[in-house]
């Protein structure tokens, strides 16, 4: 049944906002944290395990190097410290999704602690950027996934029985956890849609996850609590989980700051526990209630040696750390000299790497931005495959733009080479002499094709005389399909306004 | 009965390989000696007569194509239920497991295999390896060889049974708090446990993790050392295994030479709640080694008097989260599945019916002790002490190569004796516990029988970290002599079994 809730900007006008965001992360390694087992996503079930991953008496866990590199990459773009030493914790409690009845993560020794996350969000006075406070980033193992089978409703309650399908426990988890963030006020939406963007796009340019929320390889909760003022203690919260997309992440919170002034407006409490978000529904209901009482029973793994990274290696990994996805788009908007729209479609299109590796190879970057967001987009489009699967590289763009400068190509005959480098014809000049693609230079012919236009539309000389320019138009399409596009059609304009007496 | 029940492994291995005995018959002769005088001992939970006498035949096989043998192929080994068996059974002494068998080897088992070392079954334990007289055995208690109205020791009292009732010349135990020494120390064999790290724990169901490791058990210290080398070394399944070779115990316990070295008796091990026969042993003992040419001197180890509650600590804590696992879902028992019944409730009748008195009375403290609030007090309080135990050993061993004490305060009790009396049976591991709390390898060796009740009694040797080799060349030296004193084993002297 939905709670009562308050009007958005009422709710805000009363209360202030604290939010809490938990992301854990699906990491993209081949194998599981801990043993050898794929991490394909939709094999078959319980086709990807093994007797570790599956809890069998005697078996014992072992590291996965890849998982520990990459936590460590996380923890270093999130401007993170890195622990000198820390050690894996069992976290005890009994589920049947979880193999051992406990879960081997990190406790109070994290590998990533005190880092932060800058985020930009229009705003009224413009765009502003907010600080996160990022307490911890630290490594686990994933459960298995339950499936009830029969009733109506497929959750556990009114099933007949149910099922368990353990490929996915232990594939290699990272959660992420933010320090209260406050300050953000009416913002909290937008700030926490944009954190979670913002983590997603960093994630997936360390290239250490698929991010893909709808698959839950990167997976939300949303904490919130409201208070009266910036300057009263923090509320009690409600952590709200099964917030797979990035719209749901900011409609949870503006439900939850709604529902939570409503409440707290009525003279009731808000109770700590855990909600489940509803998509379709667009509300978040009861799940189960959550103390702080609730006891994990922690301790370090005995199982697994202690972590000790060595500086050196946390220097190597730094090296390998790409620029903050949110800062680089600044410095490519102001390089480039682009709107903000602009680089929205350029990013949008998928071609910002490829723009990027063209212009540093000494292609113009509105020329790189042209054919990759024009041309080479549709190509791709049309072919229903991936912008990077096509065998254009910055040399090939690189010498088109020289020989469009030089006027010895003009668009259309431009394209038509970029064809030739599609079919595998060879560099440019291979193509541009194969295909004699050359812009018509000599006059005379040009001359000659003026007068046959001419000639076809009597009328149309008369027009442009009496100053309609537009009407050129018609006849130097006229002799570009003539010449079979290989004139240039500026110079063709020249010759006809001459040829007419007429001037621009 | 055959005699080949009474030759050494080492012997036997001799045997085998030379083709004047044929494994199979080594096998054959010791699957009659359990079928004559185990439904006595009730030392084997399960026997493989089928699998024991293929691994065998493989071996004749291999004798006749003139392949190379490792050190003890052929000979039988008795392993305890608590090691991963592909295809056999696999309880730990307790009905939760019922039914289960293993997918998959544990490395130990996988090189015994691979050495041609024939594994005729699996042996009693007390549940979950918690206890110290195999009493607390789902299956019904193991008796002593030596007094069948008495306790084998434990938890490892079927192997140390089995090997001292000459139904195998070797046995696999594992050792947490002395469940390998104390059985041999009270069933007058040989017992070891290795370096933590030095034997791989995978396939080994985890009682303690930081404490838990497999260990040889065998008749002497020269057969005891020869399955310690097959059953050791790196193992790259289990990150706790220490990656450097292996010590060579065989080459120590042939050379069996301790002149010149400085052996520590460890003061706080000893004298009162001792029994007076196994204080007179082992004073002996410490007068032949000072005859061999050590110099033996007292060493203090403070900390040790708070040991055993620091054990007792985090043992449960691991233990509770260890066997967290058993709750029927995925394999084993499953209690209480009627179709009217939530999952939660499921695993609770489970747990409830599959564990017995003694593990549950762990899995409470284990939980108690590793409550928020209570953890600092109690898990992290027991951390601490392990570390001071650490610390003594460190400061003894500057001063000595060896440490010796006795292995268990008495000689084997009588069963039901102290049943009901947890505390009573816990102290019988007081002088093993430290060992394991601070990593390091012990042996039990047999010194003689206590005048007063004419039972074996053991003498624990402790060495460093890696220095297992240590053990064996000081207790083949107190052998060689012991030996030549009894006009032969000690095992010798233990009654006949009936039925044999």
């Amino acid at each position: 049944m939905a709670e009562a809730i308050m009007n958005y900007d009422e709710a805000i006008s009363k209360f202030d906002p604290v939010l809490g965001l938990e992301v854990h992360v699906e990491l993209g390694t081949n194998t599981k944290m801990f043993c050898g087992c794929s991490t394909v996503f939709g094999a078959p079930p319980n086709t990807h395990v093994c007797p570790v991953c599956l809890g069998l008496p005697g078996a014992l866990p072992t590291l996965n190097k890849i998982g520990v590199e990459s936590a460590i990459r996380i923890g270093l773009a999130l401007n993170c410290e890195i622990a000198q030493w820390c050690r894996f914790a069992r976290k005890n409690y009994f589920y049947p999704d979880m193999p051992k009845n406990f879960q081997t993560s990190q406790y109070d020794e994290p590998i990533a602690f005190e880092g932060y996350l800058d985020v930009e969000i229009d705003t009224d006075e413009g765009r502003k950027t907010f600080r996160v406070p990022i307490e911890r980033a630290h490594m686990e193992e994933d459960t298995g996934k339950n499936s009830h089978v029969g009733g109506a409703t497929g959750r556990i309650h009114g099933a007949d029985y149910s099922l368990v399908d353990y490929n996915r426990a232990g594939i290699p988890l990272i959660e992420i956890v933010t320090k209260p963030i406050t300050g953000t006020g009416k913002y909290a939406p937008e700030v926490a849609k944009a954190y979670v963007a913002a983590l997603r796009d960093i994630l997936r340019g360390l290239g250490v996850s698929d991010v893909k929320m709808e698959q839950g390889s990167l997976r939300c909760d949303v904490n919130l609590s409201l208070r009266e003022t910036p300057e009263s203690k923090l509320g009690i919260r409600s952590e709200t989980k099964n917030v797979n997309s990035l719209r749901s992440v900011e409609r949870a919170v503006r439900y939850e700051v709604t529902r939570h002034a409503a409440r707290l407006t009525a003279g009731d409490s808000v109770v700590q526990e855990t909600r489940h978000w509803h998509e379709d529904t667009g509300i978040s209901t009861s799940g189960r209630p959550k103390s702080d009482a609730e006891d994990y029973r922690y301790f370090p793994e005995p199982d697994l040696l202690p972590i000790a990274p060595s500086r050196e290696w946390v220097e190597e990994l730094r090296a390998t750390i790409p620029e903050n996805p949110a800062v680089r788009r600044a410095r490519l908007v102001a390089d480039w000299g682009l709107s903000e729209l602009d680089m929205n479609t350029v990013i949008n299109s998928g071609a910002l790497d490829l723009i990027v590796e063209a212009v540093d190879a000494g292609v113009d970057a509105a020329a790189a931005r042209k054919w990759w967001t024009g041309e080479l987009s549709r190509i791709a489009n049309d072919r229903g495959i991936e912008l990077e699967e096509l065998p254009v590289t910055p040399v090939h763009l690189k010498r088109l733009e020289e020989l469009i400068t030089a006027g010895s190509l003009n668009d259309k005959l431009a394209r038509q080479a970029l064809e030739g480098v599609i079919a595998g014809e060879g560099d440019i000049d291979a193509i541009v002499a194969a295909r004699g693609l050359a812009v018509v230079s000599d006059d005379g012919p040009l001359l000659a094709a003026i007068d046959e236009a001419l000639a076809a539309d009597p009328a149309v000389a008369e027009t442009i005389k009496s100053g309609k320019l537009a009407a050129a138009g018609s006849v130097v399409g006229a002799v570009m399909k003539a010449t079979r596009g290989q004139a240039d059609a500026a110079r063709v304009r020249e010759l006809l306004f001459e040829k007419l007496g007429v001037s621009e | 009965m055959s005699d080949l029940i009474r030759k050494d492994a080492s012997e036997l291995a001799g045997l085998v390989s030379s083709g004047e005995v044929s494994a199979v018959e080594v096998a054959k002769a010791h699957l009659d000696r359990i079928a004559a005088v185990d439904g006595a001992v009730h030392a084997f939970l399960h026997v493989d007569t089928a699998g024991a006498l293929s691994a065998a035949a493989a071996v004749d096989a291999k004798v006749k194509s003139g392949e190379k043998l490792s050190v003890l192929a052929g000979v039988p080994l008795g392993l305890k239920d608590i090691l991963a068996t592909n295809g056999l059974p696999t309880t730990c002494g307790s009905r939760v497991l019922d039914g289960w068998i293993p997918p998959y080897d544990a490395t130990v088992v996988t090189k015994l295999r691979e050495a041609g070392i024939v594994i005729l079954g699996k042996t009693n334990m007390d549940e979950f390896a918690m206890g110290s007289s195999t009493e607390h055995s789902a299956f019904g208690p193991t008796h002593n060889p030596w007094d069948l109205d008495r306790i084998p020791g434990g938890s490892g009292g079927g192997s140390s049974a089995c090997v001292s009732a000459f139904e195998a010349p070797l046995a696999i135990g594992t050792d947490t708090g002395g469940s390998i020494r104390q059985p041999a120390a009270v069933t007058g064999s040989v017992g070891v446990k290795p370096t933590y790290g030095g034997v791989s724990r995978y396939g080994i169901v985890a009682l303690a993790s930081s404490l838990d490791q497999a260990g040889p058990c065998a008749r002497n210290v020269l057969d005891t050392a020869m399955l310690h080398s097959v059953i050791a070394g790196h193992d790259p399944m289990d990150s706790t295994s220490i990656n450097s070779p292996v010590p060579d115990v065989i080459a120590a316990a042939k050379r069996a030479d301790i002149k010149g070295m400085k052996v520590g008796v460890i003061k706080e091990l000893g004298g009162e709640g001792y029994q007076a026969g196994v204080r007179s042993r082992f004073d002996e003992s410490v007068a032949l080694i000072e005859s061999l040419g050590a110099e033996v001197v007292e060493v203090s180890c403070p900390s040790f008097p708070s040991a055993l509650a620091a054990y007792y600590l985090i043992l449960p804590s691991e233990a509770s989260s260890n066997l967290a696992k058993f709750d029927g879902i995925r394999f084993g028992n499953r209690v209480g599945d009627d179709g009217t019944k939530s999952v939660e409730q499921v695993m609770s009748e489970t747990r409830a019916a599959g564990f017995g008195s003694e593990v549950i009375r762990r899995i409470i403290l284990g939980t108690y002790a590793l409550s928020a609030g209570y953890y600092d007090a109690y898990y992290g309080q027991a951390q601490k002490v392990r570390t001071l135990i650490k610390r003594d050993f460190d400061a003894a061993f500057a001063k000595v190569d060896v440490l010796i004490s006795p292995t268990a305060p008495t000689t084997a009790f009588k069963i039901g004796e102290k049943l009901d009396d947890p505390l009573a049976m816990y102290l019988n591991d007081v002088a093993t516990i430290p060992v394991n709390m601070a990593g390091l390898p012990g042996m039990s060796l047999p010194i003689g029988l206590a005048p007063e009740d004419g039972l074996p009694v053991g003498l624990q040797i402790i060495a460093p970290a890696m220095a297992d080799d240590r053990l064996y060349n000081v207790g083949a030296a107190i052998e060689r002599e012991l030996l030549a004193k009894w006009g032969g084993p000690l095992l010798a002297q233990a009654p006949e079994l009936a039925g044999a």
